[in-house]
Parts: C-alpha cells; sequence; structure tokens
C-alpha cells in the first residue's frame, strides 16, 4: 500500500488480500458453519473420529428429536409472547421520549440524554438481585408480566436511542413546511414524520424483538423451569450423562436461523441510526 | 443544559447542524402563546419513560444499594427473619476475602483482553475489507453478520461442541498437525486455556459490530487527506496514525466503552460453558455475585459484589459521557 502513483491503480497486493480476506471469512463464519453443519447430518457421524465436514447424508433425525426434549413450542411460544410484548411496550413509549428528545428543545433535556446513555450501560447482571427480590415482593416471580417488565430494562433505552438517530435524520423543515400548510405540529407529524419514521421503526422493533429474544439470564432465574423461554431450554440437552450435540446443534440452528434473517434484514438500517451523527460530528 | 435551550426569545448561537434548533424555529413561525405550552410537551412525552425506567431500574438500583447494607438471606427473603441493617460489614467482608480480589484481577485481566483483542481485530478486518475485492467483502460480511447475529446461548454450545474432548472439531484439527496429538484433550482442566477459549469466543461474538461500525467509519474518512499526508511524505503507518485514527476517534472510544462494559458483564459464556457451576478458578464478577446471591442465598453479600462491579464500571462510563458531550453527539 505504498504511495499510488498513478491516479485509479488496482491497488497492489489485492491478491494477497483477497487470500487473507477469505481466511478471515474462514475463520470468522466456521462456528455458525459447523453448527448446521452437525444439525444436518445423521447423528453417528457427529461422534465419528473424524469429523464429516460436509452435511451428507442430509438427515433431520436431529431436528425431529430435538422438537421431542421436553416441551419445544411451550419456550418457544412464551419466548414469542415475551419478546413480543416488551417490543410493542417499548416502542410506544420509546416513540414518545425519543420525539422529545430530538425536536424539542427543553431545560434539562442534556440531563435525560446523559441519563437514557447511561441507563443502558448498567450490566443488567448486576441488577438480576434486587429485580428477583422486587418481583418476589410484587408476587410477579415466575409471571410472565414479571419478565416483560424486566426486559424494558434493555429494551427501551436502545429503542429511544435508535429512533432518535432515525427522527434526526428526516429534516425538520419537512414538518415546518407541512405547519405553514396550516397542519398542526401533532398533524405534521403524524402525516409527514410517521410515514418517513417508519422503516426505522420496524427495524427498531426487530431488533429489539431479537434482544429479548436471545437474553439468558434474566429468563434463568426469574421463570421456573417449567415456565421458561427457548434461550434456557437449550440447556436441556445436556444431562447428567453427557450432552446430546447433534441435538442441541439442531436446537441451535432452529434458534439462530430465524434471528440470522431477521437480523440480516435490519441490520443495515440499524447500524446508520445507532451511528447518526457520531462521524459528521 | 444551560440557558441556550430553556426560552425561545433569542435564538442560540449554535451549530445550524443541531438537530435541537427548534427554538429559532418557534420563535419565527409561531403566535407567542404556543412558546409556553410547549414547554410542557416534551416532559409529558417523557414521562412514560421515566415511570417505566424509575420503577425497573430505579428501584432496583435503589435497592441494591441498600441491600449490601443489610443482611439479606433466606430467611428474610421468605420473611421469617426481619432485615437487619448491618452497615459496612458487607463490603469489609467482600473486600477483606482474598478470593474476591483474585476475581477481581481475574475479571479486568479477561475483560481487558478481550477488549484489546476485539478493537485490534476489528480495526485489521474493517481495513482489510477496504482492500479487498468486492466478493471477498461480500463474504466476509455474510460470515461478520451471521456471527454476529447468532444468540449468545447458542454461540456457547456451538463453541463447547467444538471444543469437545471426544468428538470436537478442533482437537481434531490440531491432530493433524504432524507430531501434535490433541485427541481426548480437555480445554477446561486448565483454567487458562478454558479462559482461552471463553475469550476467544467472547471476541469471535463481538468482533462483527466493532468490525462493521468501524468500517462504515473508514468510508467517512476523507480520500483527500490521505492524500495530502502521503503527498507530504507519510508512510501507511503515519497516515493511519496520524489522519485516520483522529478522524475515527469517536468511534473507536464509544466502542472501546461499549466492549469494556459488555466485556465485564460476560456471564452466559462462563456459566454455560461450565454447565451452571462454574469452579472457583472460572468465577468472575458476574458470576461471583450471582453465586453469592442465588447459591449460597446471602442476597446481600452478592449486592455488595454487584455494587462494586457497577461503580468500577462508572468509571468507564465517565470516561465514555465526557466524550460524548465533547464531540457533541448528544446535541
Amino acid at each position: 500500500m505504498k504511495a499510488p502513483k498513478v491516479k485509479q491503480p488496482k491497488p497492489k497486493g489485492r491478491g494477497v488480500y483477497n487470500v487473507i480476506g477469505l481466511l478471515v471469512a474462514l475463520v470468522i463464519g466456521f462456528p455458525v458453519y459447523w453448527m448446521v453443519n452437525t444439525a444436518l447430518k445423521p447423528s453417528k457421524y457427529a461422534i465419528a473420529p473424524s469429523p464429516k465436514f460436509l452435511p451428507f447424508p442430509l438427515s433431520t433425525e436431529n431436528f425431529h428429536r430435538a422438537l421431542q426434549v421436553s416441551d419445544f413450542w411451550g419456550p418457544v411460544t412464551r419466548s414469542l409472547i415475551i419478546a413480543g410484548s416488551t417490543v410493542a411496550i417499548g416502542l410506544v413509549v420509546g416513540l414518545l421520549a425519543a420525539l422529545a428528545i430530538s425536536r424539542f428543545a427543553f431545560r434539562g433535556r442534556k440531563v435525560v440524554i446523559v441519563g437514557i446513555l447511561t441507563v443502558q450501560m448498567v450490566p443488567l447482571v448486576a441488577m438480576i438481585i434486587p429485580v428477583f427480590l422486587m418481583l418476589n415482593d410484587l408476587k410477579q416471580y415466575d409471571k410472565l408480566t414479571g419478565i416483560i417488565l424486566t426486559y424494558l430494562t434493555f429494551v427501551l433505552p436502545f429503542t429511544i436511542w435508535t429512533l432518535r438517530g432515525f427522527i434526526v435524520n428526516i429534516p425538520k423543515e419537512l414538518e415546518e413546511s407541512a405547519m405553514v400548510d396550516g397542519c398542526t405540529r401533532t398533524g405534521a407529524f403524524v402525516r409527514v414524520v410517521f410515514p418517513l419514521l417508519a422503516p426505522g421503526m420496524v427495524a427498531t422493533a426487530i431488533y429489539g424483538f431479537i434482544q429479548a429474544w436471545n437474553e439468558y439470564l434474566y429468563a434463568l432465574q426469574l421463570l421456573s423451569q417449567h415456565n421458561t423461554t427457548a434461550t434456557v431450554w437449550l440447556g436441556n440437552f445436556t444431562t447428567t450423562r453427557g450432552t446430546d450435540y447433534s441435538g442441541m446443534m439442531a436446537g441451535s440452528t432452529m434458534m439462530a436461523v430465524p434471528v440470522v434473517i431477521f437480523f440480516l434484514l435490519v441490520q443495515r438500517r440499524i447500524a446508520s441510526g445507532l451511528t447518526a451523527g457520531a462521524v459528521k460530528g | 443544559m444551560s440557558a441556550e435551550t430553556s426560552t425561545a426569545k433569542v435564538p442560540p448561537k449554535r451549530p445550524s447542524s443541531a438537530p435541537a434548533g427548534e427554538a429559532p424555529a418557534r420563535a419565527a413561525g409561531l403566535p407567542r402563546g404556543k412558546r409556553f405550552s410547549g414547554m410542557a410537551v416534551p416532559w409529558l412525552l417523557l414521562a412514560p419513560t421515566m415511570l417505566v425506567l424509575a420503577v425497573v431500574l430505579g428501584y432496583p438500583l435503589v435497592r441494591l444499594a441498600t441491600l449490601s447494607f443489610q443482611k439479606f438471606g433466606q430467611s428474610q427473603l421468605w420473611g421469617f427473619q426481619p432485615t437487619e441493617w448491618v452497615g459496612f460489614q458487607n463490603f469489609t467482608a467482600v473486600l477483606g476475602d482474598s478470593t474476591f480480589w483474585a476475581v477481581v484481577v481475574r475479571t479486568i485481566l479477561f475483560a481487558g483482553g478481550a477488549v484489546v483483542f476485539t478493537m485490534v481485530l476489528g480495526m485489521l478486518i474493517a481495513m482489510l475489507l477496504m482492500r479487498v475485492s468486492g466478493w471477498v467483502k461480500t463474504l466476509i460480511n455474510i460470515a461478520l453478520v451471521a456471527s454476529w447475529a447468532m444468540p449468545i446461548v447458542v454461540a456457547v454450545t456451538v463453541f463447547k461442541w467444538m471444543f469437545d474432548t471426544d468428538y470436537g472439531v478442533v482437537n481434531w484439527l490440531f491432530s493433524q498437525i504432524p507430531g501434535v496429538d490433541f485427541s481426548r484433550h480437555n480445554w477446561f482442566t486448565s483454567s487458562t486455556q478454558g479462559f482461552t477459549i471463553i475469550m476467544a469466543l467472547v471476541v469471535w461474538g463481538a468482533v462483527p459490530f466493532v468490525a462493521i461500525t468501524l468500517h462504515a467509519g473508514l468510508t467517512q474518512v476523507p480520500k483527500e487527506l490521505e492524500e495530502a499526508a502521503r503527498m507530504d511524505g507519510a508512510g501507511a503507518f503515519k497516515v493511519f496514525r496520524y489522519v485516520t485514527l483522529p478522524v475515527l476517534k469517536p468511534i473507536i472510544v464509544m466502542l472501546a466503552t461499549l466492549s469494556v462494559i459488555w466485556d465485564m458483564g460476560v456471564f452466559p459464556q462462563v456459566f454455560l460453558m461450565r454447565s451452571g457451576h462454574p469452579e472457583p478458578e472460572y468465577q468472575l464478577l458476574t458470576t461471583y455475585s450471582y453465586d453469592k446471591a442465588f447459591v449460597v442465598n446471602d442476597y446481600s453479600m452478592g449486592s455488595a459484589i454487584a455494587l462494586l462491579t457497577v461503580l468500577l464500571l462508572l468509571g468507564v462510563i465517565a470516561v465514555y459521557m465526557r466524550q460524548m458531550l465533547k464531540i457533541g453527539e448528544v446535541e
């Protein structure tokens, strides 16, 4: 990469970089590949002395077995309910707050923003003891409502901050000209900003959903075994007699694939929402 | 926080790009009365958030603090015994325990190592992304996003499987090197090796976010600046050190801070890797606090440890906040 003299050269050493790049992709992608590979091949090949790198012959036996490990659909349904409700509440409450900090100038605004950012950083693990005791006092231990409430701890600040990024990117002039044309402030928001914000809201919702879906510690501690979520369910493959890795990889694949797909859909948008203004300073 | 945002009378002096340029617009376009009723609106909008956060975060935080000055165990939980204030007893017990300090040191070393590896690898990959051909870039991006999106619990189980003593693919892979025999090698009998695996897992999960964000940042570094530096005779390293790094500094600070906070909070990675019962030499601050609270049922001791962890992190958060305020991100 030494000072290229020509204007638009094919950079020297691109071939070398490409090889390194392929290796990097291979190393980073391997765990994901290994999970899918193990899930798809018959379990007897998973415990062979030398590993099979291609999932042939294809088999669905592991998935069938995974579905039978205790109750599969129960935890999945609960995860869906919990994540869905958390996101719904977070989105409504968060949108209002995001509007306040991105569209209004008011005394104390900076304090609010710093507060929201700080809140985002309190480690969840540190909160688990008082949250457990609080839910215990409120008779919400082992209840879905209780856990939905606690999930707002991390979904809400994230939602506010991302939505703020999206709102900031919508030019104020659009609202102002609508107001000049006779719209009220609320009217301008509903007719002009809201439609532009909708894709951002969908992305934020999906991302928040993924976070809530993936949460482990609170689900482990605040719900009992028969009331648990999908992440905790995954632990069921380990028994005192050992671990059924093929079944576990099938279970993992079922949990991860929808997440990865959703994530691929919204990742770019979320990144731009989160970093809005970070580079421009 | 200052008066600049409080009234609409004088348009405050600020860069026109600032998103909070609300005041001048209102002063120009709206009748007088509306301005004042408008002051209540933002707080009304914020009220639900404040309420929720007070319940799910404020109250537990206060409870965490009070708990750590109390004696609160199983019998207090069931209400057999009243809660008792014990002053700094929990803290003196924790701080006087050499196990605790060993855990602190281990946690800092672990988190520090993970952050450094994450940042360096993330930066290298981001720079690599700038130099490879389009199709290689796409492949790397797919790998990055796929591993980023993996739920932590899933990632832990996959790593457990890859490093399995009997049928792990990694043991097999190492054994292919002539003269090396890794068959039936248990990576977790030595906590150094065990933590290497856990760190690899944490870094693997964290690098994509860092690499993709830094790559986005790199594309924004003005080409002219780099070229000018090169014209002046700067080598690749100097260009990076004196042009690229300063431009990326805000992003780097943000990423590093977030990484510190996330890596100090590593829990499922250790907890699940050790099948729910981390051995003493595998305890980090998070699992240690969890153990004290939910295994030994000493909630106040667990709280004291958790509170000390939070205090430790506050320092990091303060640095981050200062930086954020300085670069105007919160404008």
